[in-house]
């Protein structure tokens, strides 16, 4: 039932949002194609500005998952991040959550795949993918698109964020899903 | 920060690749990305355009005012440094009710959109502002009400029921975006992350 109304509402998401902005629009007498044209004018530079940094990270995270060093740095973390309890399987999501979003999701089916979608590994890896974001990327992106060099407390606050947010995903799975 | 964790990745990356003797697969995978990176900035041109223009829309109707209006005790309390009928709070309304109804391609435009607008009310153009990390904070934080990409993969791994791990991730979502909002908030005024504040000549300047 309820994945029927989700279903139902990432379909309708979009159209909704869209005819319901252009029918306000002419509402309102705005010139609904015009507006649109200007408006999309800026598509191009704006998604041609993120290419550098986007590059960057890219390279970085594919050097970085092909030579080995991330199951290295997961194998490091795993006796540190034992001590506070954390179910080994779930590390690599950790790590790997921040620096990329279709490498977590292959974690995330991996997982589900190895100990079956409705263990508590899987279930809890699917709370962290889904409370936290990409943020290595998210900054490297939106700040190289308007040339921040200076981040300041940025990367702290964020990590700071996905830190409480995996930390919550473990425990709160284990309340909701535990044995 | 940033420049260290990036050498880190690559160098570390290449060693390990060289010990491990598949230092060619490394190389290919390095070259590989640079190219994806490309191609997907510019998959993201005509989505972008769309969005864009889409917003153009609800901004020349009012529609954007209308709804910063509404959101606007919230908006100034977040953003105290952003003027309340500025640009800027519209898009990153826009981006964030994007992120929440996990709209993932519509967010992005929004989110640069909003990042441009707030590059305007910046005096040091190389410097982050507290508004610019407050929203980043918030943004990689995540704040949505319905992971669809991820009970999508559940799904597609057999399970049952995979919406019932919507509850949890609210619950964790929202806890991680106060911890960031609490985060941005207290950093941005420590000493070594403060910003110089601009004699009062500047500020004139500016205002000109």
């Amino acid at each position: 039932m309820l994945l029927k109304i989700i279903d139902l509402l990432s379909k309708f998401a979009i159209p909704f949002m869209v005819v319901g902005i252009i029918f306000f629009g002419m509402q309102r007498k705005v010139k609904v194609y015009e507006s649109f044209v200007e408006g999309a004018k800026d598509g191009f530079t704006t998604a041609i500005r993120i290419i550098p940094s986007f590059v960057a990270m890219l390279v970085a995270i594919g050097v970085f998952r092909e030579s080995g060093a991330m199951d290295l740095l997961v194998s490091l973390f795993s006796p540190i991040l034992k001590i506070f309890n954390v179910p080994k399987e779930i590390i690599p999501m950790i790590i790997m959550r921040p620096l990329s979003g279709s490498g977590s999701q292959g974690i995330l089916s991996e997982l589900a795949k190895t100990f079956g979608p409705e263990s508590l590994v899987a279930r809890t890896a699917a709370v962290m993918m889904g409370s936290s974001e990409t943020t290595f990327y998210i900054l490297a992106i939106y700040f190289g698109s308007i040339s921040i060099k200076k981040q300041r407390h940025a990367l702290p606050a964020c990590l700071f964020a996905d830190l409480v947010g995996f930390v919550s995903a473990i425990y709160i799975s284990r309340l909701f899903f535990g044995v | 920060m940033l420049n260290l964790i990036w050498a880190f990745l690559i160098i570390f990356g290449f060693l390990i690749g060289a010990i491990n003797g598949n230092i060619e697969e490394v190389t290919a995978a390095a070259i590989e990305n640079a190219k994806l990176a490309v191609e997907l900035a510019f998959g993201l041109v005509g989505v972008m355009a769309m969005w864009l223009g889409i917003m153009k829309i609800a901004e020349d109707s009012g529609l954007i005012k209308i709804i910063s209006k509404a959101l606007k005790p919230v908006m100034v309390l977040l953003f105290p440094d952003v003027p309340p009928e500025h640009p800027a709070m519209g898009a990153m309304i826009m981006n964030i009710s994007a992120n929440i109804l996990g709209l993932g391609n519509a967010a992005t435009p929004f989110g640069l959109k909003a990042m441009e607008e707030l590059q305007k009310l910046n005096r040091k153009k190389d410097t982050a502002t507290d508004a610019m990390v407050t929203f980043l904070a918030i943004n990689t934080s995540s704040v949505t009400l319905i992971p669809a990409s991820t009970i999508a993969i559940l799904s597609a791994a057999g399970a049952k029921n995979p919406t019932e791990i919507i509850g949890p991730t609210i619950i964790a979502t929202t806890l991680s975006t106060t911890a960031a909002i609490i985060a941005a908030k207290t950093l941005q005024r420590l000493p070594r992350y403060k910003v110089e504040r601009a004699k009062r000549g500047e500020i004139r300047c500016y205002l000109k």
